[in-house]
């Protein structure tokens, strides 16, 4: 990417070797710790699926086993593979006894460390093989079928009916919609299990279950063939349920998920331990699956002015570019968050803008930013907020972002009616078409307003990653460091879920993740930061 | 030209022309028919001479139409009465002042979005330090201690906080409205205040982007702020309705 903007290499990388640091800081606390997320996610892994007569889902019921018997610091693996091994039964079976009170997993005899990795390696496997099969599948649509031009067209849909939700799926991809998100009925994120099967009624949004995001996915590629191009699906890989909805997307071929800790622990009150934990393992999957992770800075700008606030959006970015490094996943499924949200009366508000989006893609070249539309100052006019929607798109293709989550002119009013959606399209694709190498032909002029002001946001980031660095991340955290908000290492929902591993704890999903992402194992990688 | 303000209806550009624009998506294959079902529907509201000016095929089966018509009908202006909160606004010092001229002691403010309801933004802007658009939140009132509970409070869990904290006013904010959650969430919180024989303890007081007073006193709140309002219109609401309590 040529250098618009005059940005200090060396401040760049300041930047990025703080964020390194806090990164590997945050890595090397959750190191010893496993959630019950964790846990289910391995024992859906191992294809633990479906509910017991009062709905409580049977991952939820073999990890509580576990954690009432006190064996979870081991993994739910070592017990699943023992019982599997000793009655000779596939671990849906396994799972289906315990809920009915029939099996005690602890009670069951005892295994050598070798025979249960071995065991383990097969079904980890057998099952990531899966994953690998629907990324495939995934890259030979993208051969055949193709694809819209970057940015990419995001929209949402959300009656809370999946059926309903289907239909305006395929209506906004005929539209030209590149990615259709699903957004989660309100209060999902804080529920401690994933519902389960199709569901027809949410508030503000649809239940995120495997069922929901199979009917969608097929409906996209129903779609997508019909109109030849491949439509992404996206969904809400956040809150208590982080890995688990992980792996349902990577089993179900979603291609797109939300996926923050931070945003979790900012505007969910999550407990910060639990939901970084979760999200280490949750993103080795994404990764794998070839996922595009999308995270949530510009929600800082909803609570924090975006003017005075753009720099913590910045090193946010840093941090969670490094987090993602972490688990093995590249810069190309990095869909790092910002936002369109300063106030519209600021005079030369645009080149502040401006300013930010093209700093952004040029520090992070690689990754398909995530850019999202005004949502603070939408009032409800709607024919400015169509205007502020399309200002919104200039910057996009003029700077090259990765996703264009497309402003609805109803934004603040109501969930998207279908029209809106389409308004918000044609208006995208006239600016897109109509500017599309814009960005190519213009320079800044040096020492102007739109580069002083970059060079000032990026100055600033450096200097909070560093103090950052310094006090520490949890810390930073709970003085209030992004989007003013506070949180404590010990507060939160959630915590209940963290448990410390056990000197024998196994986790076999874990191991050949890192294998095959090419990523040290959890014993190298504590090794390592031990020498400095 | 004299306008007729018992006999008011639409006006686009020569009295009483009556002219609306719609514009509306109806579940019809893009067509002439659809057209035509898209013109006799907005006759059937009401409006003549319909002009659609524009169509869209939204696929599935589904049609966008941008539409004019002349209104036939008109409203009586001189009979209206809508119910306003009647406090004077004042201004961040002058409520300060007068909390402390007329009550005498900080006023308790427990504020929270309730339900299952995650948006923030109407109560940050109410409460937090900084405010909105230029006007500090009740949290920077010297006059005022706020708590600010944020989002996803369920309303027993308000309630023990605004009871331990010798609450005056009870600030709630509603922005989820789909399916009428809203009005479920605040209805739920006055019946429990009225099952624990609470309800008279607390200033009430509700807002949203689909709250009017007249809905706020519907429901049984003392008050109801919709969008555009800012921490000195509520805080002079409740300064002066405690004051009047107060003195009474």
């Amino acid at each position: 990417m040529e250098e618009r903007l005059h940005l200090d290499p060396q401040k760049i990388n300041r930047g990025r070797e703080a964020a390194r640091k806090i990164a590997e800081g945050v890595d090397q606390f959750i190191a010893p710790l496993t959630t019950v997320a964790v846990e289910r996610t391995v024992a859906r892994l191992f294809g633990i699926d479906g509910i017991d007569d009062e709905y409580v889902p049977l991952p939820n019921r073999v990890v509580d086993h576990l954690l009432e018997k006190g064996g979870l610091g081991r993994g739910v693996a070592p017990w699943l593979i023992q019982a599997m091994m000793h009655e000779e039964q596939d671990a849906q079976t396994i799972a289906e006894r315990v809920a009915q009170g029939e099996l005690d997993l602890t009670k069951v005899p005892t295994r050598s460390d070798e025979e249960i990795s071995r065991f383990g390696k097969q079904i980890a496997d057998q099952q990531l093989d899966r994953i690998a099969q629907n990324r495939k599948k995934r890259d030979e649509y993208l051969a055949t079928l193709g694809e819209g031009k970057k940015p990419y067209l995001y929209v949402i849909v959300a009656t809370g009916d999946i059926y309903e939700d289907a239909v305006q799926a395929r209506s906004a991809a005929r539209q030209g919609a590149d990615i259709i998100a699903v957004i989660r009925s309100t209060g999902q994120s804080l529920i401690d299990y994933v519902p389960y099967g199709a569901t027809r009624e949410g508030f503000g949004g649809t239940y995120a279950t495997q069922e929901n995001f199979r009917i969608m996915r097929q409906a996209l590629d129903e779609v997508g063939e019909e109109e030849g191009r491949y439509i992404r699906l996206c969904n809400y890989c956040s809150g208590l349920c982080m890995p688990e909805i992980a792996v349902m997307g990577a089993l179900e071929r979603l291609d797109v998920m939300l996926n923050d800790a931070l945003y979790g622990i900012l505007f969910r009150d999550i407990n910060m331990q639990r939901t970084l934990i979760d999200q280490a393992f949750s993103r080795m999957i994404n990764s794998y699956a070839g996922i595009i992770i999308n995270t949530g800075e510009d929600n800082y700008l909803t609570t924090a002015d975006a003017v005075e606030a753009a720099h913590t959006v910045l090193a946010s970015q840093f941090i969670n570019e490094q987090i993602a490094l972490l688990s093995g996943l590249p810069e190309e499924q990095m869909g790092l968050g910002h936002a369109f949200e300063m106030s519209p009366e600021l005079e030369d508000g645009f080149l502040l803008e401006l300013a930010q989006a093209q700093m952004a893609r040029q520090i992070f070249p690689d990754a398909p930013l995530k850019y999202m539309p005004p949502t603070k100052h939408m009032t409800g006019n709607i024919f400015k907020g169509h205007i502020q929607d399309t200002l919104f798109n200039l910057i996009s293709v003029m700077t090259g972002q990765g996703i264009q989550l497309l402003g609805m002119m109803t934004e603040a009013m109501h969930t998207p009616h279908i029209h809106d959606r389409q308004l918000a399209i044609e208006n995208a694709q006239y600016v897109f078409n109509n500017a599309r190498n814009l960005g190519q032909e213009i320079q800044f002029r040096p020492g102007g307003k739109i580069e002083k002001r970059a060079q000032e946001v990026l100055d600033e980031a450096v200097q909070l990653l560093e103090d950052v660095q310094e006090t520490g991340f949890f810390e930073a955290i709970h003085r209030g460091t992004f989007a003013d908000v506070k949180r404590a290492l010990d507060g939160g929902k959630g915590l209940v879920g963290v448990i410390r591993k056990s000197v024998d704890y196994y986790n076999p999903m874990e191991q050949e993740l890192r294998k095959r992402l090419q990523l040290p194992s959890r014993e190298e990688v504590s090794h390592g930061y031990r020498s400095y | 030209m004299a306008t007729d303000l018992t006999r008011v209806k639409p006006y686009g550009d020569t009295m009483n022309d009556g002219v609306m624009q719609l514009s509306f998506s109806m579940p019809a294959p893009y067509g002439e028919e659809a057209k035509e079902a898209a013109r006799q529907l907005v006759m059937k509201m009401g409006l003549t001479e319909p002009q659609i000016y524009h169509m869209k095929d939204l696929g599935e089966g589904y049609t966008y139409f941008i539409v004019y018509g002349k209104c036939e009908h008109h409203v009586d202006y001189t009979t209206i009465q809508v119910p306003k909160v009647e406090s004077q606004v004042m201004s961040f010092y002058d409520i300060n002042h007068y909390i402390e001229e007329h009550i005498g002691r900080k006023v308790v403010v427990v504020g929270a979005c309730t339900g299952t309801d995650a948006h923030t933004v109407g109560i940050d802007a109410i409460m937090n330090m900084k405010g909105y658009n230029g006007e500090y939140g009740l949290e920077r009132y010297p006059w005022v201690d706020a708590y600010n509970l944020g989002s996803q409070v369920e309303n027993d869990v308000l309630l023990a906080k605004a009871l331990e904290l010798q609450a005056d006013v009870l600030l709630v904010s509603q922005i989820v409205t789909q399916k009428g959650v809203h009005i479920t969430n605040l209805t739920e919180l006055v019946e429990l205040l009225e099952a624990e024989g609470l309800r008279d303890r607390f200033l009430l007081i509700c807002g949203g982007p689909r709250i009017s007073h007249e809905l706020a006193l519907e429901l049984g709140f003392d008050a109801g702020f919709g969008p555009g309002s800012l921490a000195p219109h509520v805080a002079s609401y409740f300064s002066q309705e405690i004051a009047k309590r107060v003195e009474k």
